[in-house]
């Protein structure tokens, strides 16, 4: 089991003939991803990747039975092309790019609420189900299928977590990228309700940083809900406030979302925290044994 | 990207919200020009930075007569000014904005900005106007009135009159709110706004609504598709080694440390901060060089935090993914020798391709040293300096 995706998972890519797209289609692929094909308006009818080019993602779905997509389109356009997955029935959106402009996200968000899809991103490094599916930019190499999930907003410390989860002998079920963006898909709260549910996730890593108050909620959430022992680190101790930390989210803004107040509501709802992301797969392993 | 004073009420303008009269000037002459014309003989100048608390650093000043305003004038220009959002060194005054005086009933704070948390577009006010907002919201949140926008049905009439009665506004002036803030929504979403405020919003004497200050700022990812305002970019009010690295496509912070630091990916950028601030060390700098890193990029990183005369070390650290770390290797240790630094460099490479990538580091004929985690590449860095190990 695992959460979202698996190796049944029906996989497009949008901007698929695009370098990006083509690059990581191709790393998906070799990962073992089921990717049936690939959208590109106007190239509609064409074969790249030895895959059929759509021009529309309903096409694409009519034709192909897909139900996840990663998208690979500059930021100007991601809005439109989130909005046309959804449209189409797309159950998972993933959306890599950065720079989306917030307000376009808005929109995205309100246009999402009552469709039954799940947006992954923007501004993220994607998800993958160890050893099944991967839709996204991590490097498939360091996965290893196993008892852990992984929640994180930033894209190579999720790897530290995965690397460290993969050293000890641990291994995920499914890691997640939520994004480094403000206004973004899927939560840690989203995702922690699924591998509640997940038999074969025994606990789960969260890896937070400063800005918003995600990390709160989500310490509530798990004081009042989760099951499972939750390892958490938070990332910008140091950072200084009202400087975004390279990503659009990551700002301490009117002295809110520092990574103090994140670490003290995560210990007061019972989760074991870190204070090095160097020790989050020992932390993992210790509460497991 | 933030707009000045006086860029942002000339934004004001064209949506018909009421600002005092008045212009920027560049030099002493200009100022008196733009002061001839609003007639009177009583102005107030105010510095052009992109800083709060201007007020209360000096920044701005009522003048009596064309001679005051010329020598204040001259006083500011070429100067900068420090103020509580600012740092030590301050922010470079290059333009000021000469206005008519206003006479004040009494004073407001209007915002707008995008609340995370509700995903909306949220407009706070208080009638605890003119003061710093942070520390109402922090000290007396139940002075705070707030309104959420339902990004598909816009701002409502029936929100306005909330803001306008709890903000204890009457008659004429709950209509004048209305459109203020009508006005201010049109701006947020046609400009790809981000924070937008007037503090303080005044009622005047004669029962006027009118916007005493004016503060925008405009998402940088939307830049794009906002190409007048971005022509509106004053440079002079960026952290200039930030600016630098943009150019480069680096993502930089300078901090008040000296270790540098460069990294792949902002989380684990942060997060190698905190490392060296838990082993006893001071970072000197946050330093994303992004997921498709090249050996440029690796070089033109080094010359940047090296840039900072503080930096006694530095350490790297890179989680190669995609990019493999014998790559990033080669690109150290060209970048090392190009640069010529002199500094000790700590460098933990872990990823695809590690094996050989410190490998490439041990051969080399560059002295650096190796790590095995993060935790020991801090520990490493700040021995380094003969700091605590």
């Amino acid at each position: 089991m695992s959460i979202l995706i698996n190796k049944e998972t029906r996989v497009i890519c949008q901007g698929f003939t695009g370098k990006q797209g083509s690059f990581h289609t191709e790393q998906a692929i070799a990962y073992g991803t089921r990717m049936v094909g690939g959208v590109t308006p106007g190239k509609g009818g064409q074969t790249h990747l030895e895959l059929p080019v759509f021009n529309t993602v309903a096409d694409a779905v009519k034709q192909t039975g897909a139900d996840a997509t990663m998208i690979y389109v500059p930021a100007p356009f991601c809005a439109d092309a989130i909005l046309e997955a959804a449209d189409a029935g797309i159950k998972v959106i993933v959306c890599i790019t950065e720079h989306i402009p917030v307000q376009d996200m808005l929109r995205v968000k309100a246009a999402l609420e009552h469709s039954g899809s799940y947006l992954i991103g923007p501004n993220c490094p994607g998800i993958i189900t160890s050893g099944e599916c991967k839709i996204g930019i991590m490097p498939g190499a360091i996965h290893k299928k196993g008892r852990i999930g992984i929640i994180s907003r930033s894209g190579t410390l999720t790897y530290e977590a995965v690397h460290q989860t993969t050293q000890n002998g641990l291994g995920q079920t499914t890691c997640i990228g939520i994004g480094g963006d403000p206004i973004h898909g899927m939560n840690f709260i989203d995702c922690l309700e699924l591998f509640e549910q997940d038999p074969e996730t025994e606990g789960v890593v969260m890896v937070g940083e400063i800005g918003g108050t995600a990390e709160e909620q989500a310490a509530e959430y798990i004081r009042d809900h989760f099951s499972k022992p939750v390892v958490s680190y938070i990332a910008g101790v140091t950072a200084p406030a009202g400087k975004r930390m390279g990503h659009a989210g990551a700002i301490i803004a009117g002295g809110k979302g520092t990574a103090d107040e994140k670490f003290a509501a995560l210990q007061a709802a019972g989760v074991a925290t870190v204070d090095s992301p160097s020790k989050i797969g020992r932390k993992m392993k210790q509460l497991l044994s | 990207m933030n707009l000045h004073e006086h860029q942002s009420k000339e934004l004001f303008r064209q949506f018909n919200i009421p600002v005092p009269a008045g212009d920027a000037a560049f030099d002493a002459e200009q100022a008196l020009a733009v002061a001839r014309g609003l007639g009177g003989s009583r102005w107030i100048v105010k510095a052009q930075v992109h800083a709060g608390g201007r007020g209360k650093a000096g920044g701005v000043k009522i003048v009596n007569s064309e001679a005051e305003l010329s020598t204040v004038v001259k006083g500011y220009l070429g100067k900068s000014l420090v103020t509580h959002q600012t740092d030590s060194a301050g922010l470079p005054i290059s333009r000021v904005l000469v206005e008519s005086l206003s006479e004040i009933e009494r004073e407001i704070y209007l915002g707008a900005l995008i609340d995370r948390a509700s995903k909306r577009i949220v407009f706070m006010a208080s009638a605890e106007g003119g003061m710093d907002i942070e520390e109402v919201a922090a000290n007396q949140p139940e002075k705070i009135l707030k309104v959420m926008i339902d990004p598909v049905a816009g701002l409502q009439p029936f929100q306005t009159r909330q803001i306008g009665f709890g903000l204890g506004l009457t008659g004429d002036q709950i209509k004048q709110l209305g459109s203020i803030m009508n006005s201010l929504y049109q701006i947020f979403t046609q400009h790809d706004v981000s924070l937008i405020e007037i503090n303080p919003l005044i009622v005047t004497k004669q029962g006027k609504l009118m916007a005493l200050d004016a503060k925008v700022g405009i998402d940088d990812n939307a830049l794009y598709r906002q190409k007048a305002l971005l022509e509106l970019r004053d440079k002079t009010q960026e952290n200039q080694r930030e600016l630098e690295a943009d150019e480069h496509g680096l993502n930089y912070v300078s901090l008040d440390g000296n270790i540098g630091c460069m990294v792949n990916g902002a989380g684990l950028a942060m997060a190698t901060m905190d490392e060296i601030k838990l082993q006893g060390g001071d970072p000197a700098n946050f330093l994303d060089v992004g997921g498709g890193t090249t050996a440029e990029k690796v070089a033109e990183a080094f010359k940047l935090i090296l840039s900072d005369e503080k930096v006694k070390a530095i350490l790297v650290n890179i989680f190669g993914g995609i990019v493999r770390c014998d790559l990033i290797a080669d690109g150290i240790i060209r970048a090392v020798k190009e640069v010529g630094v002199s500094i000790p460099v700590i460098v933990r490479l872990e990823g695809t391709n590690v094996d050989q990538g410190k490998a490439l580091l041990a051969a080399s004929d560059v002295k650096i040293i190796s790590a095995d985690d993060l935790e020991d590449g801090a520990k490493k860095a700040v021995a380094s300096i003969g700091g605590k190990a």
